[in-house]
């Protein structure tokens, strides 16, 4: 017995070294471990046994038998490794194969421009307003302090509907509207929006184009309070390290009136093409809201000031991301506006 | 308004500045100055010839073979023009010069004779055409007797002349004239500035006594001077004043014509020369023009005139459209002896809406328009008598004729120090803001701890307190003002949840895909209301620059479509763009057009590209209404949303829906008509256009925690034939309604129709989810809820059940 127990687990010993796959291991575990197995049968035989041979002779099967177990184990684990390994080896991709792209659209360089300037003075306190693109002349014109037959209308040539009726020539009627609406109480606007003009379009005029105004009135409005902020306006759109200058310049709704140039952001203010050699670029244009404005919308100059400013988010995006022709804007070429992919922080 | 450095020297002392350095002052002072111009250009070895001899060319008929006199030293010039003539003074670009084209001067041979040089016209030392006198403009020019040969050219035509171009605002018509520059500059430098002298000797004889005067439309005409000056010799000018109206952008014509410019240009005073003769009468009225009244003008042309328009007459006929056009009848003329200087305010609105009407904007009708200063209208007509006396020989009579009910007494501005200071946020003392009023030569006196400034009439841009502010800061510097934040009442700030909404649409679509497009608000009337989503009368503009922009839009679909076409056109055939923006409905009770904000957008090509894995699929219905659909569950609508089936014009009759928000229509979507495809030269297109204000302005319930199941639900599949024009929307409220409480979702996962399945019919699959969110279902709870779902199919949607 003893013999044969040694012979059955050299048999087991060489089937389990030639198991190539777990499942020919596993039909090598049932067939000498199993109940139908010879080891069982073994033991089954026990009872013939002398009963003082019986403990030994257990002893020894079991000795077996967990070696046996042990030993397929052991196989086993070597033969999961290498399934594994060929498993791997099999699913091995070219990792540089393109990936499928997640299509993302995106907004409108415009509009890029427009919130990153809105959402700047939602920061401090701003609030957005808007109104009709068709106005009344009342609101573009008389209420900003050009009445009819002034000479500076002339300055913008305009879409007119009826005699009193137009296409907005600046976005400028949405502060005379909130003015009057607001009925004396202080106010913190950003007027945004769609203007229109008689232009024949070409590289650099459009007869629809966009504004974004702004508009701060309230007791002790002061015109440093108006270079702070177009400062810190100068600084987020182009950079922390840009300069502002003030030159005086002329507006119907504003006195005194300003214009913004801020230090060349690609030259620094040594001079380039951007600038014109001048080392500054003209922003916007700005100014302390005129007493008659004020007075039209019910407000009372001696008592409260007011500033005011205004820029197109067109030249904006032109200098900001170096766009030659305003057209661009407005023919929405897959091939320009899905260059405005990117965020920027 | 072009400003001669040179001429500018004669009354202000700039020197000390580079001209670059002037230009960045006065920029910064507040006249923007766009460029200077050089006018000498680099321009050296032009000369002063003297044509001694002048013979045919023996090869060539139009040129001549001149030998000419270049100070001491004979030159062989071959020259082309139609008048060089033997014994004129010319100017001669030398061997060696370089012209402003880039012409650079060499010797040549020309049809075998040699050429040292060449003789210049004008235009070809860098003026342009239209400022050369006539009598040269076509060919070389010719310098009078006087001059030396050899001598600079450049000098003599005063071409050593920088040029400041300023950009005028349209409040500062005091610069307009050289003596408001010279104020402005003056100002800003702090430096006297020295007025012309006037002085001549008046004739015994007195002008009252030859010509009357009367003004019957004072209000238009508030003062009227009339000079008279005998004996004039009109000639050319002299080089000088030729030079000077050259650099200031001004043709020179005679000695006459030219001084009522030259003055012009000092003074900012428009003038008008008549010779006395031809107005016949011996007397001027001014008036308005008769209502159908003819004029021959200037140029020529005769015109109809309107009775508010003023003109000039003689008594009997207009001899001037006042402040506009000179007649033809009175001008000055080589053969003039007696001139009469005009010198007058014109009301600004009749001079802008004659020159309007006329189509002229001149030199003088643009500072009429602006409004000249009252008190140099007097001066401005005896600095011209002065200049005909000296230039032209002329016999001034004593006094003048003239009709004066102007207002000349300077506007008075009272100022406190405070108030300035408070409004620019600085601390400026009153004695500085007197020192500025001084350079600005602005009679101010200081009474009470205040400013009380007498504004002089060459100022009319300065009238409230305001102004005064700006004068103050503008001098004292605007770097000097500090930059501090404005302190106001706190307010929250933010967007509106309208505002908020419009956000959250444009980042859905462009997670979705699609990117922002925009495009124009007016449209043909081919456009104007094609695919709008409700009939209504269109905005139409008075005065179109083309019938391509002529009217406001309804839809934004033409457009968008439009920008499909014009990306397919360039090979960029996948195309998923969306826009917001106004379109423009019929007239509200205020008289303006009702503006919506709508959402548009438009599918064209590939949806899905992969290609190395060859997936690709093509935009359809279903991917637009996915699009949708997300949109809706974005603003938590979906369980609004509904879609049927709908008929627009230039859509799909069989693959088009109108969008439901509840019971409102708030939108389409579909396949753009075939037909209209092809029309645009586009593919299969897929186009939603939907009232977006509509849409966010809908309330929706408050978003609110539902319980996570704590118990499992169970599906249960079914497989159904039928009718193919059956709608899925119908069989699924059919399961809905039937399937009582315990059916919690229906999923429609399987549409076949085609082989093995009847005509006429189709297969749909739904999947239902069964749940009780308080205990576990039973399958007996199931097979009834199930079953009575199955009843209500074939019941109602004659459905036959698929093993």
């Amino acid at each position: 017995m003893k013999e044969q127990l040694h012979e059955l687990k050299e048999q087991v010993m060489l089937k389990i070294q030639e198991s190539h796959t777990v499942k020919e291991l596993n039909d090598v575990r049932v067939a000498y471990l199993g109940k139908k197995g010879p080891i069982t049968d073994l033991l089954k035989g026990m009872g013939k046994l002398p009963a003082e041979e019986r403990p030994k002779m257990g002893a020894l099967v079991n000795e077996i038998r967990e070696s046996v177990t042990a030993i397929l184990e052991e196989r086993k684990e070597i033969l999961e490794q290498q399934a594994i390994q060929k498993q791997l080896e099999n699913e091995s991709i070219d990792v540089t194969l393109p990936g499928r792209p997640v299509e993302l659209g995106n907004h409108h360089p415009l509009t890029r421009v427009v919130e990153e300037i809105e959402d700047f003075f939602i920061s401090m306190g701003y609030e957005i307003a808007e109104g009709p693109e068709v106005e009344k002349d009342y609101y573009n014109f008389e209420a900003l302090n050009l009445p009819k037959g002034h000479p500076a209308r002339d300055m913008q040539d305009s879409f007119y509907i009826t005699e009193d009726i137009l296409l907005r020539t600046h976005t400028s009627p949405v502060q005379a509207r909130t003015m009057e609406v607001k009925d004396g109480a202080a106010i913190k606007i950003i007027c945004p929006g769609k203007v229109y003009r008689r232009d024949s379009d070409d590289a650099t005029h459009s007869h629809q184009f966009t504004q974004i105004e702004g508009l701060v009135v309230g007791e002790n409005i002061r015109m440093s309070d108006l270079k702070g902020t177009l400062d810190l306006l100068a600084k987020k759109l182009f950079g922390a390290e840009r300069e502002i200058r003030l030159r005086p310049s002329f507006f119907p709704f504003t006195e005194p009136s300003v214009e913004m140039d801020i230090s060349c952001f690609k030259c620094g203010g040594s001079g380039c093409n951007v600038c014109k050699k001048t080392g500054w670029i003209e922003i916007l244009g700005a100014g302390m809201v005129h007493p008659n404005v004020l007075e039209m919308a019910g407000y009372n100059p001696e008592e409260v000031t007011g500033f005011a400013f205004g820029m197109g988010p067109e030249r904006i995006a032109m200098l900001k991301y170096g766009v030659e022709d305003i057209r661009h804007f407005y023919t929405n070429d897959i091939r320009f506006i899905s260059q405005f992919h990117r965020s920027e922080a | 308004m072009l400003v001669s450095t040179n001429w500018l020297s004669n009354y202000v002392d700039w020197n000390e500045l580079s001209i670059e350095e002037l230009a960045e002052k006065i920029t910064r002072a507040g006249i923007e100055v766009d460029g200077i111009i050089d006018r000498s250009f680099g321009m050296d070895n032009i000369v002063i010839g003297h044509v001694n001899s002048c013979v045919k060319h023996p090869e060539a008929d139009k040129l001549h073979i001149c030998q000419v006199d270049v100070g001491g030293e004979i030159s062989q010039i071959i020259c082309g023009a139609p008048n060089i003539a033997e014994g004129q003074n010319v100017i001669v670009a030398r061997p060696g010069a370089v012209l402003p084209g880039g012409m650079k001067i060499k010797k040549a041979k020309l049809r075998g004779e040699e050429s040292n040089g060449m003789i210049c016209s004008l235009q070809e030392l860098g003026i342009e055409g239209k400022l050369v006198p006539k009598a040269y403009a076509e060919g070389i020019y010719v310098l009078p007797n006087d001059v030396r040969a050899g001598d600079s050219a450049l000098t003599h035509l005063g071409l050593y002349d920088r040029i400041l171009e300023f950009d005028l605002t349209p409040n500062r018509s005091d610069a307009l004239s050289m003596l408001g520059v010279a104020y402005e500059v003056g100002a800003i430098l702090s430096k006297d500035i020295k007025l012309p002298e006037i002085s001549y000797t008046a004739s015994a004889e007195k002008a009252q006594d030859v010509l009357k005067l009367s003004v019957e439309a004072a209000e238009d005409n508030p003062m009227y001077v009339a000079k008279v000056v005998k004996n004039v010799k009109v000639a050319e000018s002299p080089q000088w004043l030729q030079n000077t109206l050259m650099s200031a952008g001004i043709r020179p014509h005679n000695n006459v014509v030219d001084i009522t410019n030259y003055v012009l240009m000092e003074y900012g005073q428009p003038l008008h020369a008549f010779d006395y003769d031809r107005l016949q009468t011996k007397e001027i009225v001014v008036r308005h023009a008769r209502e159908g009244e003819k004029m021959v003008t200037l140029d020529q042309v005769e015109r109809t005139l309107h009775d508010y328009q003023l003109v000039i007459t003689n008594g009997n006929e207009p001899v001037a459209l006042a402040g506009v056009m000179g007649g033809a009848n009175s001008e000055v003329y080589e053969g003039t002896t007696t001139v009469v200087i005009e010198s007058a305010y014109f009301a600004p609105g009749s001079v802008r809406q004659t020159s309007k009407e006329v189509g002229l904007r001149s030199d003088a009708s643009t500072r009429f328009e602006k409004g000249v200063d009252p008190n140099r209208v007097a001066e401005a007509a005896e600095r011209a008598a002065q200049l005909m006396a000296e230039l032209a020989g002329g016999e001034v009579l004593e006094g003048s004729v003239m009709f004066d009910e102007l207002d000349k007494t300077p506007e008075k501005i009272i100022l406190s120090p405070d108030y300035v200071n408070n409004r620019l946020g600085m601390k400026i003392a009153m004695d500085e803001m007197k020192t500025i009023m001084d350079r600005l030569q602005i009679p101010t006196e200081l009474i009470n701890g205040q400013l009380v400034m007498d504004i002089p009439t060459r100022r009319q841009d300065l009238k409230i307190k305001e102004d005064m502010i700006e004068e103050i800061a503008r001098l004292y510097g605007y770097d000097e003002i500090p930059k501090t934040l404005p302190i106001v009442e706190s307010t929250p700030g933010g967007l509106t949840p309208y505002q908020s909404k419009r956000r959250i649409v444009r980042r859905f679509l462009e997670a979705a895909g699609l990117s922002q497009a925009l495009t124009y608000s007016l449209a043909s009337p081919k456009d104007a209301q094609a695919f709008a989503l409700e009939t209504a009368p269109v905005t139409k503009l008075l005065m179109p620059m083309s019938e391509e922009r002529s009217i406001l839009r309804q839809s934004i679909i033409p457009h968008l479509l439009d920008a499909a076409t014009y990306n397919v056109a360039r090979r960029n055939d996948s195309i998923a763009l969306y826009e917001t923006g106004s379109v423009f409905l019929g007239i509200e009770e205020d008289g303006l057009p009702k503006e919506v904000e709508h959402v548009a957008a438009v599918l064209t090509g590939k949806w899905v590209h992969h290609a190395w894995q060859g997936e690709t699929k093509k935009v359809d219905f279903f991917v637009m209404k996915g699009i949708v659909e997300g949109l809706f569950e974005q603003l938590g609508l979906l369980e609004r949303l509904q879609f049927t089936k709908a008929t627009v014009e230039q859509m799909h009759p069989g693959r088009t829906a109108t969008i439901w928000l509840d019971d409102q229509s708030v939108g389409i979507i579909g396949q753009v008509h075939p037909t209209v495809q092809n029309q645009r030269d586009l593919q299969e297109t897929y186009v939603m256009e939907m009232n977006l204000q509509s849409i966010m302005q809908t309330a929706t319930e408050e978003l609110l925690y539902e319980a996570v199941p704590r118990y499992p639900s169970i599906s249960r599949d079914i497989a159904l034939m039928v009718d193919r024009d059956t709608s899925a929307a119908n069989l699924e409220k059919i399961i809905e309604q039937a399937g009582g409480n315990l059916l919690k979702k229906v999923q429609l996962f399987d549409l076949y129709e085609g082989k093995n399945v009847e005509e006429g019919t189709k297969s749909v699959a739904f999947s239902l989810t069964y749940f009780d969110p308080e205990r576990t279902l039973t399958d007996e709870d199931v097979v009834k809820a199930h079953s009575k779902v199955l009843d209500a199919l074939t019941v109602q949607a004659n459905a036959q059940l698929r093993s």
